[in-house]
């Protein structure tokens, strides 16, 4: 239930800001086709965690601000290595290993590391990812633990729990 | 509320100049990550200059033309555009190297990156 009712809200909020016009009859057609938007993403079946992560907004709110933070101090990084006279990059293919096992908390990690310039996602592995880094030392195996540590804790945020070695 | 109507008149002053400044500082990064991607040796290290155009540059512009928006409806646009570009930009960027080392394309490590390149014929 909460899946659709967090759906509905978000429709609402980007039809209200994509629209402009607020008549009677434009709102109600805004209704109807909210409506049927989420009448057909329920027979898809992808109202489910995946499809409508209301319960990670506030973890995911908290972890943009670190996120943006991040990918500026990257940009500048990569912005003088695009710039500098003589060309010093130093690539490097590294695995890094991730404590997260849910898919969600996986994906966002993934997508923030290849969102972070310098440093791109290859491969998905069960529990650790192929990275390419555009300085080795920059992507040292302790490089990726707070990335890691924050976007497992936005999405399974109260859910997570502490997990022994495995590998 | 005195200084409440100072500051919005005086931000209203200053945001085109805001706008009008962080739109070229924006299309900067744009050609600044073009320049990367022809500097770079390989293909994975010109993946990593285009990502500044996907994150910095697009922010950057996002938030000038933000400053120069005349409606908040115009606001609320610019704020879903770099929401989705934020999705799907490195979702592309996966795509491509994911598909570039499945297809076998080493990528050039260490020093090897650095050394000039032999000419050959």
């Amino acid at each position: 239930m909460g899946y659709v009712i967090s759906l509905i809200l978000a429709l609402i909020g980007f039809w209200l800001g994509l629209s402009g016009h607020y008549t009677p009859l434009l709102l109600s057609l805004g209704g109807v086709s909210i409506l049927l938007a989420v009448i057909l993403s329920a027979r898809l079946d992808i109202l489910d965690r995946e499809g409508a992560p209301y319960f990670a907004a506030f973890g995911i709110a908290l972890y943009l601000p670190w996120l943006l933070r991040e990918i500026f101090r990257a940009n500048v990084e990569v912005i003088r290595a695009c710039l500098r006279a003589d060309l010093d990059i130093n690539p490097a293919l590294v695995k890094v290993k991730t404590k997260s096992d849910s898919d969600l908390a996986k994906t966002l990690f993934a997508n923030s590391i290849t969102l972070t310039p310098g440093t791109v996602t290859i491969e998905v592995e069960p529990n650790r990812l192929l990275v390419h880094a555009l300085y080795e030392d920059a992507a040292g195996p302790m490089a990726f633990a707070e990335m890691d540590e924050r976007s497992c804790r936005a999405i399974d945020g109260h859910r997570a729990k502490p997990k022994g070695p495995q590998s | 509320m005195e200084i409440w109507q100072d500051f919005v008149q005086g931000f209203e002053v200053l945001r085109p100049w805001f706008g009008g400044a962080l739109c070229p500082l924006g299309a900067t990064l744009a050609v600044i990550g073009s320049i990367g991607s022809l500097r770079f040796p390989d293909f994975y290290t010109r993946l990593h200059a285009a990502s500044v155009t996907d994150t910095g540059a697009v922010t950057v512009m996002l938030v000038g033309m933000a400053f120069l928006s005349p409606h908040w409806l115009v606001f609320s646009k610019l704020i879903v555009i770099w929401v989705f570009l934020f999705l799907t930009g490195p979702t592309a960027s996966h795509a491509i190297a994911n598909a570039a080392h499945t297809a076998g394309l080493q990528p050039l490590i260490g020093a090897e990156a650095t050394a000039e390149k032999i000419e050959v014929d």
